[in-house]
């Protein structure tokens, strides 16, 4: 089946099985790999994109769901809480491995979008659907708290 | 790729010119100091003696834009070679850190070997120990070869250059240059035999803490523009993954693949020594075509017994004595003689590595040669394995090394069961057709080479207030026994079953260790700390305990048994400084729990702070570490490994085990097989002890401590230590 | 109490067996009993929890990962229902869904309560949405992540009975007066 997807910005026309998890499409059909495989069960983040806006685990929707609404993946991020995030993520030296950490960010600038100064409990929340293996957490919510700072004035 | 043929004129110790991307390049490869002996020309040479290719047989690329890249022989997949490997050019050759690069080596054993194993690897926290002399020496090389093109070029001195983060100065006559400027003439000029290495007093950039020496990789693993070898795409390529049989040593009695090939997208299935391998064209329809195979698995030859089933024979068989791996006085008559006699039985079970990344490879086979890029971290084994399944001299194959999501063990198997899967199934479909090879989060959990399950039974006695006697008998697998690693086993111990516990810090007047080595067809495997893994838990939790029946307090308690670890007495101490230790508590409902353990020649202690969570299991606050791994070379990427290391670790202490079910790992993803997530994860202060020994591994020494600390607090919280793990378990 | 229970019940009386109770008051007890074999049922009460994090599994064990109600029952910002759950199960990923999947309210609370205490509490205004008893059983009967419950996909045991059985109970002990277990 055709489905025309809106993915940062532009417009993929995918024949796929319509129960084909979003994230495959992704990165199989239209070749963003950013967006990672880690466990296919909404357990791990790490193919957290946004979905008008919202972040959505793209392993659990299947392309089918998708319809209209834009889809935006770490390729596509922009924004000053994106560049935020990531030039924190930078300056702490967070990533280990880093293959969990596209989802990371995704979560960590979908959280600065709605929270503007988070609370540790805060990051909690927003950031525990994202499992990290190597345990970089104590970096993550130190880059969190100097994106929200580095937003501030 | 860099690569020009070798002039014949040229001697293989001298690296040629190179046009490359960016410009001239000049390529210095030596060999390490270790083997200088061997001389380059022999580990340059191939077989026929002759020399390939330059570039890649190279250690350093110098371009005319001044970038230069280190080829690091080591995989990185997080634990910090790429930035630490270059730091030691960077700091001989006086590079500027600003243009440092890094990437992997390819495979080949002569000139990227491991010298802690003689071949090329990566494992046992060796990268920057093996590699600290042999980069410094590239980096020296190539710098006093820059120095003589710059004095050639300016005729002048050479003594009376400088060279200053990437900038080569002639002071009188007040002339700069770059790199990139000399690079091509450098290129030209023979190797210098000996080169001076710094004082570690000179140092600059190695040891340096500002935040300046940030790490190479960091930018490209935030915007999601890093390569992993999942992320292969090549035009035509398959995606395949493997039904493999449910049992360990399960094989197919009958395969029905009619369903799976009709499946769209679903190309071929054929049967491999592994399992049942579906060739798709993409990911989702491989996954869709194998749910449809029909298979039925022979499991006569299979593993049926269950965990609790090995554990209760596991547990008979420590209550007998097993082969000697260390024992000095008489145990067995200090305990009789002892005032008290304390006994405890501790139990851990199978664990999966489960990197962030599943197992995956990708292979390109025409035939005649071949191509595989994948997370090798055994490059030299996966190589020739691969060789060997499509028939060819290794010669002609490629291996490259990428990017790996994670492995903490898992890709350095001894077996080389991945790169053997990924070139049967090339082959079972025959060449020309790419294929890139992906193990799903089931397929990871439930595929073995797991941390061994293992039972201690410990025994210590008590005589005049003092510890007399202590005796330990282990029970388990070893991973090492009927693999190409089997030589290792020396007088039929493992030293990776007994490490930590053959030989403890504490002086103890009698002393044994004992092993019995079982025979279980679970495949196992060495996981992030290896034998640390449980040795370090069972002894940091019966010192304690020991300790505490006599009421003595945990670190002086320790400090008092520890005249000759000199090295671990300083790590106690340190961290006992950096809590500011008071004792166990409880305060406020918190108690403090202390560890410390060698592993890997690196000294680690750390003290948990930890309440009771209830339901929920111990809560763990805040850990203090101190580390003394030799010479810190990137304080930064050590503190990291300490705080991943504690994290890693207490994750699994908490809440991970795969048990069997007659045979069947019973979890088969992150929800039951359960990782440690940031609401979970402690705050950590990290001191990095000073020290002028040479370097020594971070990658795994942060994991052992953090499981018995944990427990110890637990313990002065009035709940037991627990016996077995995981605590949650334990606790529900 | 509403507790993991091994062989949760898997069918339910029919409404008019209850006929043969003369007394309107033990017949709406009984009735309501009988209705309470669902409200207690894992998938029910895993999203009824007493706390802010639901559970998961017939044992009823706490979500993973931890999420929690949030202002309106839809999850924390950045990690809401519709992170994970979308409008439908979805088999692949073994994620159940609904067109609203979200906790109900904590004063909607059936964790740990006894079926005279959820009895109270379904028909409290203060407690129940503000909604009349009639709104009470349009709900239970029409809603359709009231009937998810009995089909929850991804191999999950379904809510006893059928969702219309359900609503006949709760139909037939409003009927009955509406009358509560005791304690």
């Amino acid at each position: 089946m055709t489905f025309q997807l809106s993915v940062n910005g532009r417009s993929h026309a995918v024949d796929v099985d319509p129960s084909t998890p979003l994230l495959w499409v992704l990165r199989d059909t239209i070749g963003l790999t950013g967006t990672k495989f880690g466990c296919g069960i909404a357990q791990c983040g790490a193919c957290t994109v946004f979905l008008d806006g919202k972040p959505l685990r793209s392993c659990a929707l299947p392309v089918s769901a998708v319809g209209s609404q834009s889809v935006i993946t770490i390729e596509g991020l922009s924004g000053r809480e994106a560049e935020a995030v990531q030039r924190a993520w930078v300056a702490r030296d967070v990533p280990q491995c880093g293959y969990c950490q596209s989802g990371q960010v995704m979560s960590a600038v979908a959280l600065l979008t709605e929270v503007k100064k988070p609370s540790d409990r805060d990051i909690d929340l927003a950031m525990t659907g994202n499992i990290c293996r190597c345990a970089t957490y104590v970096r993550i919510r130190a880059a969190i708290h100097d994106a929200a700072k580095s937003l501030e004035g | 790729m860099l690569m020009q043929p070798m002039k014949s004129h040229q001697t293989v110790s001298r690296r040629g010119v190179v046009q490359g991307l960016g410009g001239l390049i000049l390529a210095v490869a030596l060999p390490g100091t270790a083997h200088a002996q061997s001389g380059a020309a022999q580990v340059l040479k191939g077989d026929g003696g002759a020399v390939a290719a330059i570039a890649p047989n190279a250690f350093v690329r110098i371009a005319s834009d001044d970038i230069v890249t280190v080829l690091v022989k080591h995989i990185e997949f997080g634990q910090g070679p790429w930035t630490g490997l270059a730091t030691l050019v960077a700091e001989e050759l006086d590079a500027d850190w600003s243009q440092m690069r890094a990437e992997h080596a390819p495979a080949n054993s002569d000139l990227y070997k491991n010298f802690a194993f003689g071949m090329q690897g990566t494992g046992g926290s060796t990268a920057i120990a093996n590699s600290f002399e042999q980069m410094r020496t590239v980096g020296a090389t190539a710098r006093a070869m820059l120095l003589t093109a710059a004095a050639s070029a300016w005729n002048v001195p050479v003594g009376e250059l400088t060279v200053d983060r990437g900038t080569i100065r002639h002071a009188s006559s007040k002339r700069e240059g770059r790199f990139g400027q000399f690079a091509e003439a450098a290129a030209k000029l023979p190797v210098p035999a000996k080169v001076p290495l710094k004082d570690p007093s000179a140092f600059t950039l190695i040891g340096r803490d500002d935040g300046s020496v940030k790490k190479l990789d960091s930018a490209a693993k935030s915007n999601g523009t890093a390569q992993f070898t999942i992320d292969i795409r090549e035009p035509d390529m398959l995606t395949v993954v493997v039904a493999r049989p449910p049992r360990f040593g399960g094989k197919v009695a009958s395969l029905d693949a009619k369903e799976a090939l009709a499946q769209p997208g679903v190309v071929d299935v054929k049967q491999i020594s592994s399992g049942v391998a579906v060739y798709a064209q993409g990911t989702y329809q491989a996954m869709q075509g194998r749910s449809r195979l029909k298979i039925t698995w022979d499991d006569s030859a299979a593993e049926k017994r269950s965990s609790d089933q090995l554990i209760e024979e596991y547990r008979a068989l420590a209550r007998k004595p097993g082969l000697v791996a260390r024992q000095h006085g008489n145990v067995e008559a200090a305990l009789k003689l002892a005032d008290k006699a304390l006994e405890a039985e501790y139990v851990f079970p199978y664990l999966a590595h489960a990197p962030m990344e599943p197992l995956d490879g990708f292979l390109r086979w025409d035939g005649n040669t071949a191509v595989a890029r994948f997370g090798s971290q055994l490059q030299t084994g996966d190589h020739h394995a691969i060789a060997k399944v499509l028939g060819l001299p290794p010669e002609r194959v490629q291996v490259e090394t990428m990017l790996a999501g994670g492995s903490f063990g898992r890709r350095a198997q001894a077996t080389m069961h991945l790169a053997v899967e990924l070139a049967e199934a090339a082959k079972a479909i025959g060449p020309n057709r790419p294929m890139k090879l992906v193990w799903t989060r089931e397929d990871d959990i439930h595929g073995g080479y797991y941390r061994p399950l293992f039972v201690h039974r410990l025994r210590g006695g008590i005589r005049d207030g003092r510890i007399t006697a202590w005796s330990n008998t282990l029970v388990g697998q070893s991973f090492l026994r009927g693999s190409p690693f089997e030589k290792m086993i020396k007088d039929g111990i493992d030293a990776t079953s007994v490490e930590g516990s053959k030989e403890i810090p504490y002086q103890v007047a009698d002393f044994r260790c004992d092993l019995h080595t079982t025979d279980v067809s679970i495949p196992t495997l060495w996981w992030r700390s290896v034998g640390h893994t449980h040795t370090g838990y069972a002894v940091e939790c019966f010192i304690d305990e020991l300790l505490e029946a006599t009421g003595q307090d945990p670190v002086s308690g320790r400090l008092a048994l520890m005249d000759k670890a000199p090295r671990a007495a300083g790590v106690l101490r340190a961290v006992a400084d950096l809590a500011g230790w008071k004792g166990p508590g409880p305060t406020n409902g918190r108690a403090r729990g202390v560890a410390v353990v060698e592993s890997f020649n690196t000294y680690v202690a750390q003290i948990a702070e930890v309440s009771d969570g209830g339901r929920e299991g111990p809560r763990v606050h805040k850990v203090w570490c101190a580390v003394d791994c030799g010479i810190a070379v990137n304080p930064d990427v050590i503190r990291a490994q300490m705080e991943g290391g504690i994290g890693y670790g207490l994750g699994h202490v908490l809440f991970a085990e795969v048990s069997l079910d007659e045979g069947r790992p019973v979890q088969s993803n992150f929800d039951g097989y359960r990782s440690l997530r940031i609401h979970e994860m402690p705050e950590v202060e990290v001191r990095i002890v000073q020290s002028g020994e040479k370097p020594t591994g971070v990658g795994e020494p942060g994991v052992p401590p953090i499981g018995p600390a944990v427990a110890n607090a637990m313990a002065r919280l009035g709940l037991q230590r627990p016996r077995r793990l995981p605590i949650v378990r334990a606790v529900s | 109490m509403a507790q993991p229970n091994a062989t949760p019940a898997s069918e339910l009386r029919p409404a008019a067996s209850f006929s043969s109770v003369a007394n309107a008051r033990d017949r709406a007890v009984a009735l309501f009993q009988e209705a309470a074999k669902v409200l207690q049922h894992p998938r029910c009460v895993n999203c009824h929890p007493r706390g802010d994090r639901p559970m998961q599994t017939d044992q009823m064990r706490p979500h993973e990962p931890m999420v929690v109600r949030g202002a309106d029952g839809h999850g924390a910002p950045g990690l809401t229902c519709t992170t994970c759950h979308g409008n439908a199960n979805y088999e692949t990923a073994r994620v159940p869904g609904d067109l609203h999947w979200h906790l109900a309210p904590a004063s909607m609370a059936w964790e740990g309560m006894s079926v005279g205490q959820i009895c109270e509490q379904l028909k409290d205004p203060k407690r129940n949405g503000n909604r009349t008893l009639a709104a009470v059983i349009d709900h239970a009967s029409n809603d359709s992540l009231v009937k998810w419950g009995w089909n929850p996909g991804g191999g999950r045991t379904p809510a006893p009975g059928t969702n219309a059985e359900f609503g006949e109970l709760l139909r037939a002990w409003a009927d009955a007066g509406a009358h509560c277990p005791a304690g």
